[in-house]
């Protein structure tokens, strides 16, 4: 570690502005996130837009099943299923 | 007219999410919604062979659901309904120093428009959902819509956490241009 990285590529600006919607991001990366941002017209577009989502998804309060509540769904849908083609 | 086909097999990939949130508005309790889900699935598996084919396999569940969550309520209020105590805030008995809060609108609560948008966001976000990839939904639901952490999924799905991040920045960019037409 000789110099201390101001600048990071559009790639690695694109990771912490997603992980920065789940609040996932240090303060240094989300520094390093806002001066990419000063220079990259493309990462301010995306980045607007990460956040439009994510506000959305707040707002909406969309719900959904959880995983293992839908594997128990599927089994006893599924014997219903040999059931009824069994008839 | 195109007929649509049913294969109840795909059922429960494809609409138990957007059923479970079309009963969660409506009935506002995780497992009544469930089981409805469920008994409207079981339902439609009975009267498969009334499916005409005129209307998608999705509007034709929703149409059951719709009775369930009726009769639902119908079974809750023959229940309730003759024990309850009805209490009027107004009446006209001397009582002094009723709450005058209680015949105030609550600013806060929502009203019914902002319900309504709401339920149709969710509809949108559930169409574009079923959009993605399986994988992709897969991962975008836990980890943003049920807010689990990245660890737990990685052990769960069995993927590392920069797979992870891949995977999340495509469905985020997906679901961005998807719903950018109508909600943004």
């Amino acid at each position: 570690m000789s110099k201390i990285k101001f600048f990071i590529p559009c790639d690695d600006a694109n990771h912490v502005c997603d992980k920065t919607q789940y609040k996932e991001a240090t303060l240094w990366e989300m520094i390093k996130l806002n001066i990419h941002l000063l220079y990259c017209k493309f990462c301010r577009e995306y980045t607007k837009n990460n956040a439009k989502l994510t506000k959305v998804l707040k707002k909406s309060e969309v719900e959904c099943l959880d995983k293992k509540c839908k594997e128990s769904m599927k089994l006893d849908f599924e014997k219903a299923l040999k059931e009824h083609s069994d008839q | 007219m195109p007929n649509h086909q049913i294969n109840p097999k795909k059922w429960i990939d494809l609409y138990s999410d957007y059923l479970y949130n079309y009963t969660i508005t409506r009935v506002s309790d995780r497992e009544i919604a469930q089981d409805l889900v469920q008994d409207t699935f079981l339902a439609g598996l009975k009267s498969m062979k009334n499916f005409k084919g005129e209307a998608s396999e999705r509007t034709w569940l929703i149409s059951i659901l719709k009775r369930k969550i009726i009769d639902h309520y119908r079974k809750i209020n023959s229940n309730k309904g003759k024990a309850e105590v009805r209490i009027s805030y107004n009446d006209d008995s001397e009582t002094e120093g009723d709450w005058l809060e209680e015949r105030v609108a609550d600013p806060f609560d929502k009203t019914a428009e902002d319900t309504m948008q709401n339920s149709e966001l969710g509809n949108a976000i559930h169409n574009c959902l079923g959009k993605l990839p399986e994988k992709q939904a897969d991962v975008f639901k836990m980890k943003t819509i049920q807010g689990f952490e990245t660890e737990v999924i990685c052990n769960e799905l069995n993927i590392t956490a920069s797979n992870l991040w891949v995977i999340i920045h495509r469905a985020r960019t997906a679901m961005a241009d998807c719903l950018k037409e109508n909600w943004f």
